[in-house]
């Protein structure tokens, strides 16, 4: 049968392909996906993308404003600093810092999140009431203002073990704001769960509590951790951004996003270049992971549609 | 209701009390407050300060005695000395929250008069450009980092232009210093407000007694007004504990971009002094604030929606 007649029968119509493609770019998170990857990538290859080290200075290049702008130069495409560091490398390595920072401050919050949800959810009862009072009084907490606390007592202190500010202590700051976002939502999907037939099952059969929670409750509330890790990610990233921004976060002359738009400050009469494009970058990565997160949730877990 | 009252209060009251113990011990115990005199960001201090200062801070004592010490001193209004002028906190405090307060509260009557009846006309014209343009708007604001947003508009209006002042409260009341930092904060609470009330409203349209009043000839204005809005207008009153933790964090970030003399950039001169006291104490202020606006929320909540009472 020729596709003409089948698609008289079926009632289908062939549709040209730009009518395709925009149906495709809206069901799938096409373009904050591309985004999302390019930087990923870009950030990832930074030590080779980037046309010199993001400490690299030379005077004699200073303050040139990005391409397109009068005397915006191809060596440095985003344009240079007040002592001539090359933007674009900065960037790079500043998104390197920052996105490595929310990814482990994520695994280490969730794992702890949802660990602590299983748990609640499980064992109910007292074990449940204390995990549960304690997610509320830490949500009572202003996060930003507890960050800044703890990291002025850690850099203050030169005896102190846990060294100064820097990105491990910047990961533990950001786990600690991660972690209380899973307890709520898995602790209810494993209230619903542990009541169901195969963990009943498996109970007979023997199997240790630590096998239940982590072998057959685990898989269920996969979708729902995976969401509201997207979904959070890009909050992540401005938590991260914010804490650099007010001066504790990983100290310079390293770069951040946050701590680059907070140096370009100073120069904005003569050089707005400096703040303004960290703080595109930042915005495309949150702009994408929030797109993806939004489109994650509608497919896999569409009850979370309030947070 | 009386008893739905007492209830809230005390769940509230052991909230405050446990996130004061929380935060008094990580002041204590991640590091000797005292070292952070000390080293090249500290001020260089004495030996006599320094047995004054265990003294002061009841640093011999092990750390629930210090607690007890400080607890009653908080008790009694005394939210200790700046560590940095050996000043009571407390009335340094009262005085910069004025400038805080004037800063939120006009940011939030903008977020309200701006997310409301946007979420409103968005959910009224579900799929128009227009929603579409508004969704945007809220999308912006979720996106986009408070303090750049900030730091964006000091660059046009400030610098490019010359239209607004760039920072600062002015003097008396001048509503050109109030501009920028009003705007920036609210878009967040705003883009909250119309996405809140924006699905809040579509699901009430979307109800069976909605579709009776129509089909009984209620007038259009009076179906979205009376009888979907006023059901549609609890929900954003439940955000308020999303929107006013937005505040209070987006206070500390505006304020330390338009320099406005108020708690956040106390807060954030403290960060740079290592100023331990002040920010103890302006976690501790916005805490108790944070606790208390969400109980008044809950019996506001319980007088409205009887059946929030029993649950």
């Amino acid at each position: 049968m020729s596709q003409e007649v089948l698609d008289s029968l079926t009632g289908a119509t062939r549709r040209n392909i730009f009518v395709e493609s925009w149906a495709f770019i809206r069901r799938w998170p096409v373009i904050p996906g591309v985004i999302l990857i390019v930087l990923v990538v870009s950030v990832a290859f930074a030590p080779v993308l980037s046309p010199q080290g993001p400490l690299e200075n030379n005077l004699r290049d200073r303050l040139l404003p990005p391409i397109g702008f009068e005397g915006g130069q191809w060596s440095h495409p985003l344009g240079t600093d007040p002592i001539g560091r090359d933007l674009l490398s900065r960037v790079l390595y500043g998104g390197r810092i920052s996105i490595m920072v929310a990814i482990v401050a994520m695994v280490v919050g969730t794992i702890v999140g949802v660990t602590l949800g299983l748990i609640a959810g499980y064992f109910g009862k007292i074990v449940d009431e204390i995990i549960m009072r304690i997610v509320d009084i830490w949500f009572a907490l202003p996060f930003l203002m507890v960050a800044l606390l703890i990291a002025v007592m850690l850099r203050g202190d030169s005896n102190s073990s846990v060294a100064g500010t820097g990105a491990p202590t910047l990961m533990v700051l950001l786990a600690l704001i991660v972690w209380s976002s899973y307890v709520r939502y898995v602790r209810a999907e494993v209230l619903s769960l542990k009541e169901r037939d195969y963990i009943q099952l498996a109970k007979v059969a023997g199997a240790s509590t630590f096998r239940i929670l982590f072998w057959h409750i685990l898989p269920g509330v996969i979708n729902t951790t995976l969401v509201i890790a997207t979904l959070r990610a890009g909050q992540l990233i401005l938590a991260e951004a914010s804490l650099s921004f007010l001066g504790v976060g990983v100290p310079p002359p390293e770069p951040t996003w946050g701590s680059m738009i907070s140096d370009g400050r100073e120069y904005l009469r003569d050089a707005w270049w400096v703040s303004v494009m960290p703080g595109i970058a930042i915005f495309l990565l949150v702009m994408s992971l929030n797109f993806v997160g939004d489109w994650m949730r509608d497919r896999f877990d569409p009850r979370l549609r309030q947070i | 209701m009386q008893q739905f009252i007492i209830r809230r209060f005390i769940t509230s009251l052991i909230a405050i009390i446990c996130a004061t113990t929380l935060v008094f011990g990580m002041s204590r115990f991640l590091s000797d407050p005292r070292y952070i005199y000390l080293g090249e960001v500290g001020y260089g201090m004495t030996q006599e300060r320094w047995d004054e200062m265990e003294k002061e801070l009841h640093l011999d004592q092990p750390v629930p005695v210090q607690f007890y010490y400080w607890a009653k001193d908080v008790l009694r209004g005394d939210l200790g000395n700046d560590l940095r002028d050996n000043r009571a906190l407390t009335p340094k405090l009262v005085e910069k929250f004025s400038a805080t307060a004037k800063l939120g509260v006009v940011a939030w009557i903008l977020a309200t008069i701006v997310g409301v009846p946007l979420g409103v006309y968005s959910a009224l014209n579900r799929g128009s450009t227009l929603d579409y343009l508004m969704r945007g708007f809220a999308l912006f604001g979720q996106c986009l980092p408070q303090f750049w947003i900030g730091i964006l508009g000091i660059l046009i209006f400030a610098v490019w232009l010359n239209w607004l002042p760039a920072a600062t409260m002015g003097d008396g009341f001048s509503i050109k210093h109030y501009v920028m930092p009003t705007i920036t904060l609210a878009w967040l609470p705003a883009a909250g407000y119309l996405r809140f009330t924006r699905s809040a409203m579509l699901e009430v349209l979307d109800s069976e007694y909605i579709k009776l009043a129509r089909i009984k000839g209620v007038s259009h204005n009076v179906v979205i007004w009376r009888h979907a809005f006023m059901n549609a207008a609890l929900v954003p009153l439940t955000a308020t504990a999303l929107v006013l933790a937005s505040f209070i964090t987006g206070s500390v970030l505006v304020e330390a971009v338009f320099a406005w003399p108020g708690i956040g950039f106390f807060l954030v001169q403290a960060v740079f002094s290592n100023n331990i006291n002040v920010i103890v104490a302006v976690i501790l202020f916005f805490t108790a604030l944070f606790i208390f606006v969400n109980f008044v929320v809950d019996v506001l909540y319980g007088f409205i929606d009887p059946r929030i009472r029993y649950s």
